[in-house]
């Protein structure tokens, strides 16, 4: 695998993980337990998607194949999707859509402040974006993931049930194969396992602090970074990609 | 004072052309009035999050869906405004939500038509939100300033929304066969339900007097559907795209268009709750609210253990 091989994969990885995160957050939109909780959450979407847009138009360039960034989104199929398991994961109720969110902006928060230190430059330059975003998404799930906890006993039942059946999917957050050899040999990709350290330091302290109880040893399942991907994937591609498929010649 | 002594004083505020403040004495018809208008007009915004949210999760470029998503933000952003500027009036937000969801406040009927193809988001940026543009700019100037206030900035985003819709229905017009066709039959469906947004003739309008009294109003529903179409006409030639209306015909007498009247009788029947989506859009609405009762539960449990930890220190 050359470095550029490397590094199309590792953007593609990053672009659809946020791509189908984006997708899942953006189907609550109108649909919110209240109106300021609706503006939040779509705004997050906003922002994922934003990004997804990003990296997928840099995945595409650096393919150097003629594609797009639409392209790359909407003709695929699921095997050919690296997205993390879990953003694929149903929404359920408020805080399942939460929890998995803290989980993830956790992670991203120590992942993209490593990847802003990334020597690809436009890596970096949309990493130094992101973080700006994390952080406020960050905060906005975290304190949420406090009152669900902390809050009624049946938000703290949700928010419980949430933890227990997501953490399955958050051992493959760290996963790191050849790809992530080559462009850490290089300087470009994230050492994961600098952020699971993080990554578990800042999650145990949340869980704690919300009188949530943090599953232990839970087997945990992979499968994305070779693209296999739980049943979901399928069905929201189907939904997101039919229009450019039913009609491929189109400009929208 | 004496209450006409109070009158005369709000009298003169509109003779004025001066605002109308929260706290100043304002009639009680005058008050209803607003509530009235302005909670339909924020349900409006909220409702109008459906049909067009229907379409992010299948927009078909990822720059659409990402103009899309802040659209529909947009929409809930000036609901927020809205309620709040209905709330000076003395009505609480959850009263005002309450009277939505038993169906006893109205919104925009236009939201009970369906979005049916990715046209339909065209259309309803580039003819509904062109449509509400027309009330709307006419609003910044409304003799309530907590509403006119919050209409100056819905009216910035709106236009912009406007034209977000008007390029989807170029690509559209301008695209393959498929597409252009796609645009035609949004604009078939979209054109008359549009029209109706400006209301009854003025002939059978029942709320229009006052408002125009109260310079709530200060352009009738006839005047404006007029112009919405001299305005809209000249686009829809630009776009190759046909006027569903054989009566459509330039009047240089008027130097306006003549054209033919929306069906009144559907008007009628989709105010009153038989629009092809009335019962839907009711419905999720009703159980966003009620799939949320929980959250808000949750928030209020957390937020007075929280504060009466801070009371014990």
């Amino acid at each position: 695998m050359t470095t550029q091989e490397a590094l199309f994969q590792y953007t593609l990885r990053l672009g659809d993980t946020n791509l189908i995160l984006g997708q899942r957050l953006s189907e609550w939109t109108g649909h919110g337990p209240f109106l300021e909780e609706d503006l939040a959450l779509t705004n997050i979407a906003l922002d994922i998607t934003g990004t997804a847009k990003s990296l997928l138009e840099y995945a595409a360039s650096i393919e150097g194949k003629g594609r797009t960034e639409d392209d790359l989104a909407y003709f695929r199929n699921d095997r050919q999707y690296f997205n993390a398991q879990i953003t694929e994961q149903p929404n359920g109720d408020y805080a399942r859509t939460i929890v998995r969110q803290a989980i993830i902006d956790c992670f991203d928060f120590y992942f993209y402040t490593e990847l802003a230190k990334s020597k690809d430059e436009t890596l970096a330059g949309i990493a130094q974006k992101s973080i700006k975003e994390v952080t406020y998404h960050l905060r906005h799930t975290s304190s949420w993931v406090e009152r669900f906890g902390d809050g009624t006993e049946e938000s703290h039942n949700k928010a419980q049930t949430a933890v227990n059946e997501l953490w399955q999917y958050t051992g493959e957050l760290f996963e790191m194969n050849e790809v992530d050899a080559i462009l850490i040999k290089e300087g470009i990709a994230v050492d994961l396992n600098i952020v699971k350290a993080k990554w578990e330091k800042h999650i145990t302290e949340l869980l704690e602090k919300s009188t949530l109880t943090k599953p232990e040893n839970v087997f945990m399942q992979t499968g994305s970074r070779k693209g296999i991907h739980t049943e979901h994937l399928a069905y929201i591609l189907a939904e997101m990609q039919a229009l450019p498929r039913m009609y491929p010649d189109a400009k929208w | 004072m004496e209450v006409n002594k109070f009158e005369d004083v709000f009298e003169g505020k509109l003779a004025k052309n001066e605002m109308v403040e929260p706290k100043d004495w304002m009639p009680d018809n005058y008050r209803k009035h607003l509530i009235r208008q302005i909670s339909q007009h924020a349900h409006s915004e909220i409702v109008g999050m459906l049909p067009e949210g229907n379409w992010i999760t299948r927009a078909p470029s990822l720059r659409s869906k990402v103009v899309l998503l802040a659209k529909v933000q947009d929409e809930g952003g000036h609901g927020l405004y809205l309620y709040t500027a209905a709330e000076t009036l003395g009505i609480s937000r959850d009263e005002l939500l309450d009277n939505l969801h038993t169906g006893k406040a109205k919104y925009s009927s236009i939201f009970n038509y369906p979005t049916l193809t990715w046209a339909d988001i065209g259309a309803v940026g580039w003819l509904v939100d062109g449509a509400a543009i027309m009330n709307q700019v006419m609003l910044q100037r409304t003799s309530y300033g907590p509403y006119a206030r919050a209409m100056v900035r819905i009216c910035k985003e709106e236009s912009f929304h406007q034209r977000q819709g008007f390029e989807i229905m170029t690509r559209l017009a301008f695209g393959t066969e498929d597409q252009k066709a796609m645009a035609q039959d949004a604009l078939n469906r979209w054109w008359y339900p549009t029209m109706m947004m400006f209301g009854p003739p003025d002939a059978e309008s029942p709320n229009s007097e006052n408002a125009m009294k109260w310079r709530i109003k200060r352009e009738t529903n006839d005047q404006l559907r007029q112009r919405f179409v001299d305005q809209t006409v000249p686009q829809v030639q630009y776009l190759g795209l046909t006027v569903p209306d054989a009566n459509l015909k330039w009047n240089e007498a008027k130097k306006g268009y003549d054209f033919s009247e929306p069906n009144w009788v559907e008007f009628k029947n989709v105010i009153s709750g038989n629009g092809p989506c009335n019962k839907e859009r009711l419905a999720a609405r009703n159980k966003a609210h009620n799939d949320g009762a929980w959250v808000r539960e949750a928030a209020q449990a957390f937020a007075k253990k929280r504060n009466e930890i801070y009371v014990a220190a």
